[in-house]
């Protein structure tokens, strides 16, 4: 039971494996569950999924695995109540002591009688009761204590499993939507490197001690530099025109990377649809910055991240003249002017807000091919700082 | 070991189903357990109620930046060694004198089952977690100066808060158990403000509850207010004898509730009506 509900979770990329199964297994042992799929609910949640972002797949594998079995315990329950009633209107022909003992129980009492008779029943007969049968493939049911699993009638006013699982209330925080600053600058954090630079202000203990044991015993203190982060990045963002719809996530991913206090050096540029002779220093476009001249001045180990949707008229990107642009550099084509960035730095990478979906049949297809692109949601801006990080080569430069 | 009883919060820490089953798990499977969850989520009291619930002495280890793993095992304090070498107070040859057990290490030697705190796991460094994996899952660390190792007489229950702000590494988190504490709705939230404010009139205590939903369903605030700051507020509230709260301009004390200059702005143009896009 427990085997097909993780491969049904693998399927959705939950990464669960027999750690989580073998978790499970002993926490239902040890009857936490209470039997009740509710229990079973968040029992197999705590034990299996170790990240929020995982929580919605575990809602959807769960509403679409364990539907059927709350509508058999609902049949189980109806016919209990069946039962009850027929006892009560059979009277005449149970013997003087029964028809006492049904008086003198309540409803409750009565269905644990019942519980615990199907229970003897089983453990006589094997599973030769239907309705154990049932319960048998019910999760609490494994190896052979089936029937106690099934609480017959079940606690009220708590909101069921399935329900809570078909709630789907942490689609929020699944990791493949869009993202919010603080996510940003969590995600941009992966992006460092430390080298100790610049004045040595930090005391060296170990350093202390080896020269202070060196020295006789007479105490010499050993300074260094402190750690700081040697990462810089230059952030390029499109804006304007096919842009607009994304300005408020733009402008999100831009206070969180001014905000990513281990960068040691952020430079902001932008662009409208395609990088040509210059990009500019401001939103609107009037401090131009030559793009041979930042190429110049910024080593290759800066990190490049453009931003853009990468939707363009195909001139603008293959037309030599084709941008609006008034520098020297007419006579290049947009496209070459990716090449150039693309080939400068050791690193770079291309965030397209644009769904993955709308990636072929148009310029985006042919930027691809000069960036690596990573969509503009919490898993590719990982994504895309994972491979920024990748081949460091800082100290080169 | 057993385990006689089962958490279901303290009269000053209400819980639900969800965050009982993880607390339980992790009890019986002697795992530790993650916990996550907005600021103001109560992840840090929920280690002192387990620790009040079950009667479990509670040892804390709250992470800073420059928090190592090792400072949690033990620390051999060899300045304080050199020094005795040097004026003889001590005898240096007995290292173990210098040897001071950090919160995990005292956890380990204890002779009852202890709650172990580790705040704010995510605030250390990237690799903080890994270093730990060892120690946690076997709950014994071996001290390379005096040649000894410690071993957990009983397994402490280690509860980890961390505020998401750094990923923790997959291995760290395939051997916890893994809860996310959502932010309270509004039922529950109600029996948290009965629990700390039980003489409040009940009609400040919607509005108040009212307004502090509304305010956190403004998309333009940076930090929304969370449970604390609503506790505070509402305390304020009863000092002044104020009766009534609305959501306008004049919202008494909004300072409580919200924290930054941004947050002020936004708030006054989204009361005065402005649909002024954020620059």
């Amino acid at each position: 039971m427990i085997v097909p509900f993780l491969f049904e979770l693998r399927e959705r990329g939950v990464p669960v494996g027999t750690t989580e199964a073998l978790a499970l297994a002993e926490a239902l042992a040890a009857g936490l569950h209470d039997s009740s799929l509710e229990g079973f609910y968040y029992v197999a949640r705590a034990t299996m999924i170790h990240d929020v972002a995982h929580y919605d797949d575990f809602d959807q594998a769960f509403s679409k695995y364990f539907k059927g079995i709350e509508v058999q315990a609902k049949r189980l329950k109806d016919e209990l109540f069946e039962w009850l009633k027929d006892a009560k209107e059979r009277q005449r022909e149970l013997s003087e002591e029964e028809r006492r003992l049904i008086e003198s129980m309540d409803l409750e009492e009565l269905k644990k009688l019942f519980e615990e008779r199907l229970r003897e029943q089983d453990e006589r007969h094997d599973g030769g009761n239907k309705w154990i049968g049932t319960g048998g493939t019910s999760p609490f049911g494994h190896s052979g204590q089936s029937p106690q699993g099934i609480r017959v009638g079940g606690p009220g006013g708590n909101r069921s499993a399935v329900k809570v699982a078909d709630a789907r209330m942490y689609k929020g925080l699944r990791d493949d939507i869009t993202l919010d600053t603080r996510q940003m600058e969590v995600a941009l954090r992966k992006l460092r490197a430390f080298i100790r630079e610049g004045a040595e202000d930090e005391l060296d203990l170990e350093g202390t001690i080896e020269k202070t044991a060196s020295n006789g015993g007479e105490i010499e203190v050993v300074t260094r530099a402190p750690r700081r982060g040697n990462t810089r990045v230059i952030l390029m963002m499109d804006i304007g025109g096919s842009m607009d719809p994304y300005a408020h996530l733009c402008s999100r991913l831009f206070s969180a990377a001014k905000r990513a206090s281990h960068f040691k050096e952020l430079r902001t540029y932008y662009f409208h649809n395609c990088v040509y002779g210059h990009v500019y220093e401001t939103d609107r476009f009037d401090k131009p910055i030559r793009v041979r001249d930042l190429l110049h001045e910024c080593g290759r180990h800066y990190k490049l991240i453009m931003v853009g949707d990468a939707l363009m008229a195909p001139y603008e990107l293959f037309a030599a003249g084709g941008s609006l642009d008034l520098g020297d550099d007419r006579g290049t084509e947009g496209i070459r002017w990716l090449m150039m960035l693309a080939d400068h730095f050791d690193r770079a990478a291309w965030l397209n807000p644009e769904p993955e979906r709308y990636w072929t049949g148009n310029t985006i297809e042919h930027v691809r091919k000069v960036f690596e692109m990573f969509p503009l949601t919490l898993r590719g801006l990982g994504d895309a700082v994972t491979h920024l990080a990748k081949g460091r080569s800082y100290g080169l430069h | 070991m057993n385990h006689p009883k089962r958490f279901s919060g303290t009269e000053n820490y209400l819980t639900n189903d969800s965050l009982e089953a993880s607390v339980n798990c992790a009890i019986v499977l002697e795992k530790p357990l993650l916990v996550r969850g907005e600021p103001g989520t109560g992840k840090t009291q929920l280690a002192e109620a387990v620790s009040k619930a079950f009667g479990m002495k509670l040892i804390r280890w709250q992470v800073k930046s420059t928090t190592r793993a090792q400072d949690g095992l033990y620390v051999y304090d060899t300045v304080q060694r050199l020094y005795d070498s040097r004026f003889g107070d001590r005898d240096v040859n007995d290292i173990r004198q210098y040897i001071k057990l950090g919160p995990l290490g005292q956890a380990f030697v204890s002779d009852e089952r202890v709650v172990v705190l580790i705040d704010e796991i995510d605030k250390a460094d990237l690799e903080f977690p890994n270093d730990l994996l060892n120690e946690l899952d076997r709950m014994r660390f071996y001290v390379d100066e005096t040649q000894e190792e410690i071993v957990a007489k009983h397994r402490p229950l280690v509860i980890i808060t961390s505020n998401a702000e750094k990923e923790l590494p997959d291995a760290f988190l395939r051997r916890c158990i893994f809860h996310f504490i959502e932010f309270p709705d509004r039922d529950l939230m109600q029996r948290i403000v009965d629990v700390h404010h039980p003489d409040l009139d009940k009609q400040l205590a919607d509005q108040a509850i009212e307004v502090f939903y509304q305010l956190r369903n403004m998309t333009r605030l940076r930090k929304r207010p969370s449970t604390s700051e609503l506790i505070d507020w509402i305390a304020v509230l009863k000092r002044t004898g104020i009766k009534n709260v609305t959501l306008d301009q004049n919202l008494p004390f909004l300072g409580a509730l919200l924290k930054k200059e941004q947050d002020l702005v936004a708030y006054a143009d989204q009361i005065a009506g402005g649909r002024r896009w954020r620059s």
